[in-house]
């Protein structure tokens, strides 16, 4: 299936990060994160540690680090943010490379940068180790209300079928003429959004329908014998 | 004669909106058929058919299935006997694995276990996607998630299996294999389809549903070489495709 195959977040492995129970991870991964954001700003040592227990993590489970920086570039909003923050805030001036900044403002940033990238980072990493439907499994076990769990369910199955609509779309759109260059363009691709919604609306419509012919009833019923899941 | 599988009697139907699609339509269709549903767009083709299983309902007329009538109290037994593969696999395959996907409509009946197991790998070797069941369906081609959604609806054992369109969107040879798979079947068919020869290779009998009303209904023979009728009811057989000639070829 080359490149078409595995969730684009997951990198195919058998380390033991890979093979933990998927609820152990996302409880690890919650814990972490909660330990990261309690951290006061100032105690840079713990920042060290964290950043060195996660590196160990990501070495074990031998997913490439360039894998995971390519991915992390959806923090660049972010850190975009935390760049402009020690110039915007007031407050008394520190200078940094004789540059006069904001000291709130720096040590906000700061926080965001440090607290935000291991976030990111320990995130990605539960994505690269975890398929997809071992992690809804895994919140499946945690007693995640299972409602919230299937729509989560449906998101993953229908992320691809809408993301090849939209990319459709694009095509029809610019195989007549029509290229989004500035400000002027955004009605066209508002439309274009609105008529996707659309259609993901009615793609739900027919699946509901497909789902009661099957004999839906509004619960998932077990589809699955314990032995059965321990061979996948 | 024995209780038909289907049957229909003088449904009409008209939706919410006002929009009248089904004017008392009769329609019965016995043990071992393949029956096609022909007829243009708009005829009230996909209406029918979601009356059959009761997901509409409410107009007049009534729905029988192997005489059990479809009301809103025996709602889960006629889906179990009436088994629809919807046009578009992505609409019928929703789950996470081709397993739990065809898993999915005998463990809503309360199978469980190696029972439930059974039926999956069986309805599974039907199609013969059996080496897909751990694969995520949006991963498989588009003939292949066909077979599957067609393997959903047959791990139901349903005594009828109504298929919307069931050859669009496939190249040759995934229609072909389609076919193969429908014929070795042993299952009461009914086909809507606007694909001429395929409801004439696979389906001994046709109905024409035209405006909400059944126009014809015999041998898919006699239906493809009425002209009129043919013209009347906006069906065209594709440039090149006489069944006269064909039945020659398979005759001589």
């Amino acid at each position: 299936m080359g490149a078409g195959h595995g969730h684009k977040l997951h990198y195919h492995g058998h380390s033991p990060v890979h093979r933990a129970p998927a609820h152990a991870k996302v409880l690890a991964l919650l814990g972490f994160m909660l330990l990261v954001v309690a951290t006061p700003r100032g105690w840079y040592p713990a920042y060290a540690v964290y950043l060195l227990l996660l590196v160990a993590v990501v070495a074990v489970s031998r997913v490439p680090a360039t894998y995971l920086l390519k991915r992390m570039v959806v923090e660049v909003p972010f850190v975009v943010f935390a760049v402009l923050m020690p110039f915007i805030a007031t407050g008394p001036r520190v200078d940094v490379l004789g540059v006069a900044v904001s000291a709130g403002g720096l040590a906000a940033a700061w926080a965001l940068l440090v607290k935000g990238t291991l976030g990111v980072l320990a995130s990605l990493t539960l994505a690269a180790t975890t398929e997809p439907r071992d992690l809804l499994a895994g919140l499946e076990r945690l007693r995640v209300p299972s409602l919230l769990v299937q729509i989560m369910g449906f998101m993953v199955r229908y992320l691809d079928v809408v993301t090849d609509e939209m990319r459709r779309m694009r095509v029809a759109r610019e195989s007549r003429g029509f290229n989004a260059r500035d400000v002027r363009h955004w009605p066209v691709l508002a439309r274009s959004a609105g008529a996707l919604f659309i259609r993901s609306y009615e793609r739900g419509e027919r699946v509901h329908l497909a789902m009661l012919s099957r004999g839906y009833t509004g619960t998932m019923p077990p589809l699955h014998t314990a032995e059965h899941r321990e061979h996948r | 004669m024995s209780t038909p599988v289907l049957d229909v009697r003088a449904l009409a139907f008209a939706y919410p909106d006002g929009h009248q699609a089904l004017y008392g339509v009769d329609l019965h269709v016995h043990r071992g058929e393949r029956v096609a549903l022909l007829g243009p767009n708009g005829a009230g083709k996909t209406t029918l058919v979601l009356h059959l299983n009761g997901i509409l309902g409410g107009g007049t007329g009534s729905v029988a299935v192997s005489g059990l009538p479809v009301t809103k109290q025996n709602v889960a037994e006629v889906r179990r006997r009436v088994g629809v593969v919807f046009q578009d696999p992505d609409d019928q395959l929703f789950m996470g694995s081709v397993h739990d996907d065809v898993a999915f409509g005998p463990a809503n009946l309360g199978l469980r276990g190696e029972v439930l197991e059974r039926r999956v790998r069986d309805a599974l070797d039907l199609v013969g996607m059996a080496d897909y069941a751990d694969r995520p369906p949006h991963h498989l081609s588009f003939g292949q998630r066909r077979r599957v959604a067609v393997a959903t609806v047959l791990a139901m054992e349903p005594e009828i299996l109504v298929l919307d369109e069931p050859s669009s969107n496939l190249d040759p040879a995934s229609r072909r294999e389609l076919a193969e798979i429908l014929t070795s079947l042993d299952v009461t068919v009914l086909m809507v389809t606007h694909d001429l020869p395929y409801a004439y290779e696979l389906c001994p009998r046709s109905v024409v549903l035209s405006d909400g009303v059944i126009v014809a209904d015999g041998s898919t023979y006699d239906v493809l070489t009425d002209e009129p009728l043919m013209a009347a009811h906006r069906l065209e057989l594709p440039f090149g495709f006489d069944p006269r000639t064909v039945r020659a070829r398979a005759a001589g």
